[in-house]
C-alpha cells in the first residue's frame, strides 16, 4: 500500500476544520474504525499516521488558505478524553522502519506548528478538555498556549517511561524541559507518574498556562483566542492562496510532478530527484501572485519536492542514496529569490518562504545520503542552492562536456543564503558549514548574485569538487558504489552526525538526541522484546526486563 | 472551635487497625476529618442533621460488634474503619503472583495502578450520597427514611474505609486523593464524580430503590473483586464493606418489590386486569407497571456502563498483577493466570452483535457484568413471584445489554430493550416508550409526600413484612426535630 500524504479537508476522516473570523478550530474526533493499516482500533482519540497526515494538511492549508485566521484552537469532539496519544497497538504492530518515520514526521508537523506560531502571525491554543496523554500532551505542547480543564481528574501525562518503556518521542520531554522550562525534577516526576499532574499543581509547574473549571472553559478559549488575534500582524483582508490538488503521475520506477520528477534505479538502491526551474519570471507585486498553486512557482516546487521527501521515506525504504539534479535558467530562479527577498515582508510571500525552509530542513532530516549533482543547464541559485548546501556531497560539472550544448554549470548565492532558512540548529546551512571559519562567510557575501563556475564554487568550498568531462562520470560512479556498498545504519548515524555541527536547539534535540534514544530503546528487547512493555501492552501481560543499566 | 478539636480520634472512631498508634494515619486523619463534616453538612441529607435516626452502627468485626442500634444525629455517627479480620498465611489466588504471601504493603511497582483503583472506588460512595440528598424530604414512610440514611452513612463509612488506606499506604499522593474525594460533587459540570451513573440523579424513590438495586449491585461485584486482592488491607477492608452493601440491595429489592406489589394490590382490588391502561392504574395513585419498567429499563443499562469497555487493558493488569480479581475467583476451576485462555464477548461486528472469543485476560470487565446481569436477573425473579402472586399478567425484564450504552461496543449504535439494532432515528422516536419520559418523572413526583406518622407508608407502597431490629410496625425509627 502507498502511503500518501494528499489529503484536503472534505476527505479528513478525524479532524474537522471550521474558521470563523480570526479564529479555526480543529477539532478531533478520531474515527475508530479509520486506522492507516489492521489490527488496531484508533480508540480514545488516539493517532496512527493517517491521522497526522490530516493534521500536517490542515496546518498547512490554515496558513496559506486562510491568511485571515490569527488563532487556531486545537480541541477534541470526545467527551472527557482530549487526546490519548500515539496508538500503542500500532506502535507494537509496526516496523522499526514506520515508526522511526512516524516520529520523525509527527515531530515535523508540531514544529510546522510552532513555526505558524512564531513566525506567521498564527497562534496555536490547545484546549485540553479530558484526559491528555503521551503524543496528546506533545501535540498540546506544540501549541503557544495550553488550557486545561480543572475538574478534579483530566490531567497531561507522559506515561510512556512507565507504561511502556519508551519514550515520548514527539518532542514530549524536550518541549518540557526546554519550551516550558520546567524544573528537572518536576519533569522527572511527570514522566514516571502514570496518571500525571492536574489542576493547579500542572498550572504551577508551567506543564500547561491556565487551568479553568469546565463551566468557564469555553469563555476562556475565547478569550485566550480573542488575545491572540490581537498580537498578529496577517492581514484583515487579503484572498487566500488555493492548495490546488498536486499533479503527480506514478510510474513503476519514476514519479512525476510539473516541476519535480523522481527517477528510481532500483539496482543501485538510488534515486534521482529533479527540479526545474520557472518558466518564466516573478509577478511585479505581491498581490498579483496568483492565488492557485500552480501557478506559482517556489510555492508549487516546494509542495511537490515536499511531497516527494514524504514518498521516499515511506514507500521507498529500500533507496539509500538520493541526487539532486536541477535543469532551468538560473536568472529566473533569481529574479523569483529576489522578488521573496524584497517582499518578505509581505503574509503570503513569508508563507512562501517559511515553507521552503521547512522543506530545506526535512531534506536535512532525511535518512538516506544525499548528492547533489550540480551540471550544465542547472539552476542551483539563491534559495535553490540551498539544496546543494544540504548535501552530504556535491560534485560540479567544469565547463563544457563533449557533445553537450547546454549552458556551464552556475551556482549562485543570494540574500537568502544567509539566515534566510536557517536549519534546525538555528544557523543558516552556509554558516554551519563553514562553522570554523566566520571571516569565510564575510568573503561569500561578496559573491553575492554573482553567478560561479565549478572553479570558484570549488574554491569557495561551497561544493566537494569540481570536475570536468574526463573525471566527471568516474567520480561520480565511484562514490555512488562505494556509498551504496556500506551499512545503512551506519550511514544513518554518520550523516545524522555531520549535517548538524554547530549549537543545539530544541529542535536539534528533539530530532538528534531524543529520537536518537527513543529509537535505541524501541529496539530493545526491554520495549519491543517477546517479552517487552510495548509489545505486550494491552495483553496484561507484564513486562520482564532485562535489569543491566547500559 | 472547628468540630475538628472536639473528636479525640484516638478513641472515638471505632477501629480494629490500631489506629491510636498510628501517627501517620492519625495526623492525617486530622487534617481530613474537619473537612468531612464539612461535606456532610453541605451534601448529606438535607434538612434532617438534627434529627435521631435508629441507625446501626458498626463498632467491631464481630458478631457483636458490627451491628449496635441507637438513636443517633448523622452528623454524630461513629464512622469507623473496619476490616475483616485477617486470614492466616494468605496467599495471592490469581495472576503472576498466585501462590505468593499476600501483600500487607503496597509493592511500588504497583502503586498507581493500586492508588487508582481506591480513588475511583472511593469516588463513588459519597456520590450517591449526594445524589440521595433530598430524598428525606419525599420519604414515604419513617421506616424507609431510616433505611434512606442507613444506607447514607454506611455509603460514607466507605469512603472512610478508602480514605484510610489512601492516607495509610500512599503518602502524600494518597493523602491529597483523599482531599480531592471531597471536592468532586455529583452533577458539577465543574468537578464531577468520575463515573457516568453518579452524576445522574436520583430525583425519587422510586430511583432510590432502583439505584440501590442495579448500581450498588455493580458496587458489590467491584468489592467482591477487590476482596480477591492480593493486598491484604484492600481485600479485607472490601470484604467488610460487603456487609454493609447487602443490606443496601436488601433496601432496593424490597423497596422495589414493595412498589410492585402496592401496584399490583390496588389494579386487582380496583378490578383492572390491562396493565397498559396507565390512565387508570395511575387514577388508583400508584405507579403503573410499565413505567416501573422503563425504570428498571434506564437504571440497568446505565449500570452496565460502570463496568467499562468489554475488553479491557486496564482490568487485565490488574489481574495479572494480582490486585484485582474475577467474582468468587477462589471458586472458578482454571488456572488463575488466563494467559492462554478464553471468554465469549458480545461484540458488534459490521453492525451485528456476534459473540467473538476474546483473550480472557481482557475479557474481565465482560465477565464480570455477566456475573452481573445473572444476579441482577434473580432480583428480577423475586419481583415477577410478587406480580404473579396477585394474578396480574405482567413480568418485569432486563433490557438487552445492547439498550442505551454510552460505554463499550455498543455505545455507537442504538438498539431496542430486545437488542435489535434500530436506527438513531427510531430509537428517538421510541425513546420514551422504553425509558421514563419528563411526564412519567412527574407524575412520580405527583406521589412523593413525605409521611411522618410511625406506621405509616404513602399509598403508593406496601408496608415491609417486619421492621429493622425486630422492631414493630409503629416504630419511630426517625425522631424528626
Amino acid at each position: 500500500m502507498r502511503i500518501d500524504f494528499e489529503t484536503c479537508p472534505a476527505r479528513y476522516r478525524h479532524w474537522t476544520l471550521a474558521t470563523e473570523g480570526t479564529v479555526a478550530e480543529l477539532v478531533l474526533a478520531v474515527d475508530e474504525t479509520g486506522g492507516l493499516f489492521d489490527g488496531y482500533e484508533l480508540k480514545l482519540n488516539s493517532y496512527d499516521l493517517g491521522v497526522d497526515i490530516e493534521l500536517h494538511d490542515a496546518v498547512q492549508r490554515l496558513r496559506f488558505e486562510h491568511p485571515e485566521v490569527r488563532s487556531v484552537v486545537i480541541r477534541s469532539g470526545r467527551d472527557r478524553v482530549f487526546c490519548a496519544g500515539a496508538n500503542i497497538r500500532m506502535l507494537a504492530g509496526s516496523s522499526h522502519g514506520h515508526k522511526v518515520n512516524f516520529c520523525k514526521f509527527t515531530n515535523e508537523t508540531r514544529n510546522a506548528m510552532e513555526d505558524a506560531s512564531a513566525h506567521s502571525g498564527q497562534r496555536y491554543i490547545a484546549a485540553i478538555n479530558g484526559a491528555c496523554a503521551g503524543g496528546g500532551y506533545e501535540l498540546a505542547l506544540a501549541c503557544d498556549h495550553i488550557i486545561l480543564v480543572d475538574d478534579g481528574t483530566s490531567a497531561v501525562s507522559l506515561p510512556e517511561v512507565s507504561v511502556l518503556a519508551v519514550l515520548p518521542g514527539t518532542g514530549g520531554i524536550t518541549r518540557v524541559t526546554d519550551k516550558r522550562k520546567v524544573r528537572r525534577d518536576r519533569a522527572d516526576i511527570l514522566c514516571t507518574t502514570e496518571e500525571g499532574v492536574r489542576g493547579q499543581r500542572a498550572r504551577d509547574w508551567r506543564l500547561v498556562d491556565e487551568v479553568v473549571p469546565g463551566s468557564r472553559f469555553d469563555a476562556a478559549v475565547a478569550a485566550r483566542a480573542e488575545a491572540s488575534t490581537a498580537a498578529s500582524d496577517r492581514p484583515a483582508q487579503d484572498s487566500g492562496m488555493m492548495l490546488e490538488p498536486l499533479e503527480r503521475h506514478f510510474e513503476p520506477d519514476r514519479v512525476r510532478y510539473g516541476l519535480v520528477d523522481v527517477t528510481f534505479e532500483r539496482a543501485a538502491r538510488r534515486a534521482t530527484i529533479t527540479v526545474s526551474g520557472p518558466a518564466s519570471g516573478p509577478p511585479e507585486t505581491p498581490d498579483a501572485i496568483p492565488r492557485h498553486s500552480s501557478r506559482f512557482w517556489p510555492l508549487e516546487l516546494a509542495r511537490e519536492l515536499d511531497d516527494a521527501l514524504l514518498h521516499l521515506r515511506f514507500n521507498e525504504p529500500d533507496i539509500t542514496i538520493v541526487q539532486f539534479r536541477s535543469e532551468g535558467d538560473p536568472a529566473l530562479v533569481l529574479a523569483h529569490d529576489g522578488f521573496l527577498c524584497a517582499h518578505a515582508s509581505h503574509w503570503l510571500v513569508r508563507e512562501v518562504s517559511l515553507f521552503w525552509t521547512r522543506v530545506m530542513k526535512r531534506v536535512d532530516l532525511t535518512s538516506r545520503s544525499l548528492l547533489a549533482l550540480v551540471e550544465q543547464g542547472s539552476c542551483f541559485a539563491g534559495f535553490l542552492a540551498e539544496l546543494v548546501l544540504a548535501c552530504d556531497r556535491s560534485f560540479m560539472a567544469e565547463g563544457r562536456f563533449e557533445g553537450d550544448n547546454r549552458p556551464d554549470a552556475a551556482l549562485a548565492l543570494t540574500a537568502s543564503s544567509f539566515g534566510v532558512h536557517p536549519m534546525a540548529n538555528g544557523l543558516s546551512r552556509l554558516a554551519t558549514r563553514f562553522l570554523g571559519e566566520p571571516e569565510h562567510l564575510e568573503r561569500l557575501r561578496e559573491e553575492t548574485g554573482t553567478l560561479l563556475d565549478a572553479d570558484s564554487a570549488a574554491e569557495l568550498g561551497l561544493v566537494t569538487a569540481a570536475c570536468d568531462d574526463i573525471d566527471w562520470e568516474d567520480e561520480v560512479r565511484l562514490f555512488l558504489e562505494e556509498r551504496a556498498s556500506f551499512s545503512p545504519d551506519a550511514l544513518t548515524g554518520l550523516e545524522a552526525n555531520t549535517r548538524f555541527a554547530g549549537p543545539e536547539t530544541m529542535e536539534t534535540k528533539i530530532f538528534g538526541r531524543l529520537s536518537a534514544w527513543q529509537n535505541w530503546i524501541f529496539q530493545r528487547p526491554n520495549a519491543t522484546g517477546p517479552d517487552g512493555a510495548l509489545r505486550l501492552y494491552g495483553t496484561g501481560r507484564r513486562a520482564g526486563f532485562d535489569r543491566e543499566r547500559v | 472551635m472547628s468540630d475538628a478539636t472536639a473528636v479525640n480520634y484516638e478513641t472515638s472512631i471505632p477501629n480494629n487497625v490500631g489506629l491510636s498508634h498510628d501517627r501517620r494515619v492519625l495526623r492525617a486523619l486530622e487534617r481530613w476529618h474537619p473537612g468531612y463534616l464539612d461535606w456532610w453538612h453541605q451534601m448529606g441529607p438535607d434538612g434532617f442533621q438534627d434529627s435521631l435516626v435508629y441507625l446501626r452502627t458498626a463498632v467491631d468485626v464481630g458478631a457483636k460488634g458490627w451491628a449496635k442500634f441507637d438513636y443517633v444525629r448523622m452528623p454524630d455517627y461513629r464512622w469507623g474503619i473496619l476490616l475483616a479480620p485477617p486470614v492466616e498465611d494468605r496467599v495471592i489466588g490469581f495472576g503472576q503472583h498466585r501462590g505468593e504471601p499476600a501483600w500487607q504493603e503496597v509493592p511500588g511497582e504497583y502503586r498507581a495502578m493500586l492508588r487508582r483503583l481506591c480513588v475511583i472506588q472511593g469516588d463513588t460512595e459519597p456520590a450517591s450520597v449526594e445524589q440521595q440528598r433530598h430524598l428525606g424530604k419525599t420519604a414515604p414512610s419513617l421506616y424507609d427514611m431510616r433505611n434512606l440514611f442507613q444506607v447514607n452513612v454506611e455509603e460514607a463509612r466507605h469512603l472512610w474505609a478508602m480514605v484510610y488506606l489512601l492516607q495509610k499506604y500512599f503518602g502524600r499522593d494518597g493523602r491529597e486523593d483523599a482531599e480531592d474525594l471531597l471536592l468532586r460533587r455529583s452533577g458539577d459540570p465543574d468537578r464531577p464524580r468520575m463515573l457516568g451513573a453518579f452524576n445522574e440523579e436520583t430525583p425519587d424513590w422510586l430511583s432510590f430503590f432502583m439505584f440501590t438495586f442495579f448500581t450498588d449491585r455493580d458496587g458489590k461485584m467491584q468489592l467482591e473483586s477487590l476482596a480477591r486482592s492480593g493486598f491484604d488491607p484492600l481485600s479485607r477492608t472490601t470484604r467488610f464493606m460487603l456487609t454493609e452493601e447487602a443490606h443496601h440491595m436488601f433496601v432496593g429489592e424490597t423497596g422495589v418489590a414493595r412498589v410492585i406489589q402496592r401496584t399490583c394490590e390496588a389494579m386487582r382490588d380496583a378490578g383492572i386486569g390491562d396493565v397498559d391502561d396507565i390512565e387508570a392504574v395511575r387514577a388508583l395513585g400508584v405507579i403503573d407497571l410499565p413505567t416501573i419498567q422503563k425504570k428498571a429499563n434506564l437504571h440497568y443499562s446505565l449500570s452496565l456502563d460502570l463496568f467499562g469497555s468489554e475488553i479491557s487493558t486496564n482490568a487485565a493488569n490488574a489481574y495479572n498483577a494480582g490486585l484485582k480479581g474475577r467474582y468468587r475467583e477462589e471458586r472458578i476451576e482454571d488456572d488463575h493466570r488466563l494467559e492462554h485462555d478464553t471468554y465469549p464477548v458480545l461484540s458488534l461486528v459490521d453492525g451485528e452483535a456476534v459473540t467473538v472469543d476474546a483473550p480472557a485476560l481482557t475479557a474481565l470487565n465482560m465477565r464480570l457484568r455477566d456475573d452481573y446481569a445473572r444476579d441482577a436477573a434473580a432480583g428480577i425473579a423475586r419481583w415477577n413471584r410478587v406480580i404473579e402472586r396477585t394474578g396480574i399478567p405482567f413480568r418485569v425484564t432486563l433490557p438487552s445489554v445492547a439498550f442505551n450504552r454510552a460505554i463499550g461496543t455498543f455505545a455507537p449504535i442504538e438498539a431496542d430493550p430486545d437488542g435489535t439494532i434500530i436506527a438513531r432515528e427510531t430509537f428517538e422516536a421510541r425513546r420514551h416508550d422504553w425509558l421514563p419520559s419528563p411526564a412519567d418523572g412527574d407524575f412520580i413526583a405527583s406521589l412523593m409526600e413525605q409521611q411522618t406518622e410511625p406506621g405509616t407508608y404513602a399509598g403508593w407502597i406496601a408496608p415491609p413484612r417486619s421492621g429493622i431490629d425486630n422492631k414493630p410496625g409503629d416504630f419511630e425509627y426517625v425522631r424528626l426535630s
